[in-house]
């Protein structure tokens, strides 16, 4: 298998080695290694919950910039419809699409209008009598990473029909094909604006296989901002208008897509931890009678991801209000049959990341092993030696990436006991009357190997 | 061959919230393991069934799992009322189960059946009043 590329990426000298995002990390793959956090490519899924967290900065979403539209000769944007939920006092879609051909773009496809087809698309699925159920949708990219690494029998409930923005890159590409037939593809330029670190991934990665038409991923939090530029300079009411429905709209959020199925046998989940419990339940076949799952990663659903500029619920507020003299669903697929290239070629396929060795055996050993550290570890969480949790602290140590005297708790204790044995004074007399001990002590933080602890012999370094 | 590793859960019965989340941690453990999915699946399923059930009518209890090279044996063992006729029990949609546990979407009567179709075999041990000790076994 190719090598899975990511779109979350840490900037080494803004991390202070804080334990925020070893917390947060819904899938345990952040370490805190040298000072600061590293992130496993086996096990991250983009979900972009540390971007989130970071107080630092230090977590990126890596992206395209807004300059890939120099490389084109044709360049059509396809907003997400959670853009249109950025803006404060907007009431007209119009002036987004205005303001993205005021940036450069010669053609706006929004990927509300696909959202509907897709709509459209699964009620009829979910009709077909050989299809499994509940079918769970495919739009988060976050979420079927996760089916793929932990819930192999849960991979042929996701539905096989391509998300939106691959369906309005598509039609894009098709259309733009359609109006200048005299250019070649390589001056196409297909720029989605993405809420989300996870569909760059799934853009860079070609999960829609021969279909992927998307040329670029910028994020929305780069478009915001140059798009109020360019919407500020016009005052004048714009002639463009939306061209999507308030179902396309409701993507954006949570239940947007499942209530479309116009059917009540459905479930709507977001935030990363509600939806594996969900998963988790429907892998025990505890959710019956259900037709329709759809599980968003981000709170609030897209609106809430780590690319965007408002608060997600403040954004819904503001959709709501947009939706208002909207339409239901003006886009309507020309047939009452799914074509086939709205198919993803490519089914997901499981990887188990979490595994501790290919051989059973070795697997069995290295268990046992774990199980017995963990019981030495003090239990309580608390991340200074760089692991999630002592339980993963313990697979560290017996996968040997970790050593058991980076845990604090343990050295402390063993201070303690020395300091005991040599009839040492207490910590706080010794602090007060040794300024080496203290400065040692503060220095602590930054000195190399810091898991050792302070050096009650004077100098750190 | 080698000794079976050995997880042991406490199933709180105070809490119906948290019901399921030892089946949940061994999933991931056997995950780790390399098991095969099917395998997973069937002692993820049995044993969730069986986790419901300790803290449905007996107010939890205990769950041990052993894991071996060629097979997983779940043992849940409480002291809850025990089972007065297993043979009705065992019944697909026999349920004892009171309307606010229904009103949860549990008590359809398919707990035993579903502990029994997923394993390869089960064994049940119970004494009215005492309490009870389901083993299930999944081979590979």
């Amino acid at each position: 298998m190719a090598e899975y590329k990511h779109s979350v990426s840490l900037d080494v000298s803004k991390c202070t080695g804080c334990t925020t995002c070893l917390r947060r990390c819904p899938t345990e793959a952040i370490r805190i290694r040298d000072g600061h956090a590293v992130i496993s490519p086996v096990k991250c899924i983009d979900c972009g919950e540390c971007i989130k967290v970071c107080q630092h900065k230090a977590k990126k979403a890596v992206h395209d910039s807004l300059s890939c539209l120099e490389k084109y000769k044709y360049k059509v944007a396809l907003p997400a419809p959670s853009l249109y939920g950025q803006f404060d006092h907007m009431d007209n879609i119009g002036y987004i699409i205005r303001g993205l051909k005021d940036l450069g773009f010669d053609d706006v496809f929004e990927v509300a209008c696909a959202a509907e087809l897709v709509s459209a698309y699964t009620r009829l699925y979910i009709k077909r009598s050989d299809v499994k159920k509940p079918v769970i949708s495919s739009a988060c990219p976050t979420i079927s990473r996760m089916i793929s690494m932990n819930y192999p029998f849960l991979i042929e409930n996701v539905m096989p029909i391509l998300p939106p923005v691959d369906i309005a890159a598509y039609l894009a590409h098709e259309h733009a094909k359609t109006v200048h037939p005299e250019l070649s593809e390589e001056e196409i330029g297909i720029v989605f604006i993405s809420p989300c670190p996870a569909k760059v991934s799934y853009v860079k990665n070609d999960f829609s296989g021969e279909r992927n038409y998307i040329t670029d991923v910028v994020s929305i939090r780069d478009v915001y901002f140059s798009l109020l530029d360019v919407m500020k300079k016009r005052e004048d009411e714009p002639l463009e208008t939306t061209e999507s429905g308030l179902i396309g709209i409701g993507w954006a959020t949570t239940g947007g897509e499942a209530t479309a199925i116009f059917n009540e046998r459905y479930l709507a989940a977001d935030g990363i931890e509600n939806c594996i419990r969900v998963l988790d339940q429907i892998d025990n076949e505890d959710i019956t009678s259900l037709d329709f799952v759809e599980l968003n990663a981000c709170d609030g659903g897209c609106v809430g991801g780590a690319m965007t500029v408002a608060n997600p619920y403040i954004a819904q507020a503001r959709l709501q209000a947009l939706k208002r003299y909207l339409p239901v669903s003006p886009n309507r697929p020309a047939s009452e049959w799914i074509p086939t290239e709205f198919f993803n070629e490519n089914s997901i396929e499981y990887t188990p990341a979490h595994l501790l060795s290919e051989d059973r055996r070795i697997a069995r050993q290295m268990m046992s092993e774990i199980e017995s550290i963990k019981e030495s570890l003090p239990g309580i969480d608390c991340g200074s030696c760089g692991a999630p949790t002592c339980m993963a602290f313990a697979e560290d140590i017996v996968r040997g990436e970790a050593n058991v005297d980076e845990c604090t708790v343990i050295m402390k204790m063993l201070f303690h006991r020395y300091l005991e044995e040599h009839k040492e004074k207490s910590v706080l007399d010794k602090l007060a009357s040794d300024a080496a001990f203290k400065k040692s002590a503060r220095a602590g933080e930054e000195a190399p190997g810091n898991a050792s602890g302070p050096n009650p012999e004077g100098e750190a370094e | 061959m080698s000794e079976p590793i050995r997880f042991h859960y406490d199933v709180d019965g105070e809490n119906f919230t948290s019901a399921g989340e030892a089946s949940v941690a061994v999933k991931k453990k056997l995950r780790q393991l390399g098991y095969p999915p099917d395998v997973i699946r069937k002692v993820s399923i049995a044993m969730y069934e069986g986790e419901i059930n300790m803290v449905i009518h007996a107010n939890g209890g205990a769950a041990d799992v052993e894991v071996h090279d060629d097979k997983i044996v779940i043992i849940l063992a409480d002291h809850g009322p025990g089972i007065p006729n297993v043979e009705l029990a065992m019944q697909e949609g026999y349920s004892t189960a009171r309307d606010n546990i229904r009103a949860l979407g549990f008590g359809a009567g398919m707990g035993l059946p579903n502990m029994k179709k997923y394993t390869d075999d089960m064994k049940i041990d119970t004494e009215v009043g005492v309490g009870t000790t389901i083993t299930m076994t999944v081979n590979l």
